[in-house]
């Protein structure tokens, strides 16, 4: 296990859950970091306030690599301009992809994504791109210069888990990127499934925030991916079609 | 006037260093972009807004 890394982009992590940072007060981000274990936190880009006070950088540990998203873009050019202002920002090249048009549903664009993704790799990001679940999207994301692929588990913000499961299989299955299941896990026991299905990482932040102890759920998630990992590695027990099958020693001794 | 942030400022004339120091940005936490390309924190002291420009100073904030 202690050689079990995430590799994004060249990068080596050793936590697989990426966490959110939205719709919770900066006064919990150190410790939903240190209790998920995280070493990756996602980050959105907006207008500045001139009357801010804190902001949101002098809260996040340091070693904890920055994963600044496009929310807010409903194109292709205006998530490359996000990407460019968020590294501009100093915070170095990582890029979370995330398109949308749709307001209601908050789906995001695979045809977009995929232009965004081929731009921003040209221009030197480590690319993950939020998507839709799809194989052949999934396939162009990976000759756009993806450094991993993030498809939808159900609607940002949800926590309904694992509506998508078929398809981020066929993903997990077909595509040599990691597959990073993003948006719409609400449970611990949904981001354990994903795992052991053979997603590279999981990405929360509206489980943890909408939570009654955000970081005691932190570190559920926690355990939770790291057992479904393990599972995967040591690979699931097979399933009967029918019957069944003793888990004893067959030979009895009130019978005969 | 100056589109800064959606709002119509009175800034033309001035340059972006120049602008940014009557305001209470944290400037090591912004970035600015004019009429839609990045302006590096080393040409502060050199871009001057005009007229009709628009200008967008961003910061990160909490995201999923």
């Amino acid at each position: 296990m202690e050689n079990d890394k995430l590799i994004i982009g060249g990068h080596q992590f050793n936590s697989r859950f990426i966490l959110g940072s939205g719709k919770y007060s900066l006064s919990l981000i150190e410790a939903a970091v240190r209790d998920a274990g995280a070493e990756i936190i996602t980050l959105a880009v907006r207008r500045a306030n001139t009357k801010e006070q804190e902001n949101i950088l002098d809260f996040i540990p340091k070693g904890v690599t920055l994963l600044p998203n496009t929310s807010g873009a409903r194109n292709a050019e205006e998530a490359v301009r996000i990407a460019r202002l968020a590294r501009e920002l100093g915070c170095g090249n990582f890029v979370k992809i995330e398109i949308m048009r749709d307001t209601k549903y908050l789906l995001p664009d695979n045809a977009e994504t995929i232009r965004a993704t081929e731009i921003l790799a040209r221009d030197g990001f480590v690319v993950m791109p939020y998507m839709y679940p799809d194989l052949n999207t999934a396939r162009d994301l990976v000759n756009a210069g993806a450094a991993a692929v993030m498809p939808l588990a159900a609607p940002i913000g949800s926590n309904k888990g694992l509506a998508t499961r078929d398809f981020i299989q066929i993903l997990i299955d077909e595509i040599d990127l990691p597959i990073i299941v993003d948006a719409g896990i609400g449970r611990p026991s949904q981001a354990c499934e994903a795992m052991e299905m053979g997603a590279a990482a999981i990405m929360a932040n509206t489980a943890l925030a909408t939570a009654g102890d955000l970081p005691l759920m932190a570190s559920a998630f926690r355990q939770a991916i790291e057992a479904g990992r393990k599972a995967y590695l040591s690979g699931l027990g097979r399933v009967l079609t029918r019957g069944a099958s003793a888990s004893d020693p067959l030979t009895g001794f009130l019978q005969d | 006037m100056v589109k800064i942030n959606g709002a119509y400022i009175d800034a033309a004339g001035k340059t972006i260093a120049q602008y940014l120091s009557g305001t209470e940005y944290n400037l090591s936490r912004i970035a600015v972009e004019r009429n839609g390309e990045i302006v590096p924190k080393s040409k502060y002291n050199e871009v001057v807004l005009f007229d009709g420009d628009c200008l967008e100073v961003v910061s990160f904030v909490g995201g999923g």
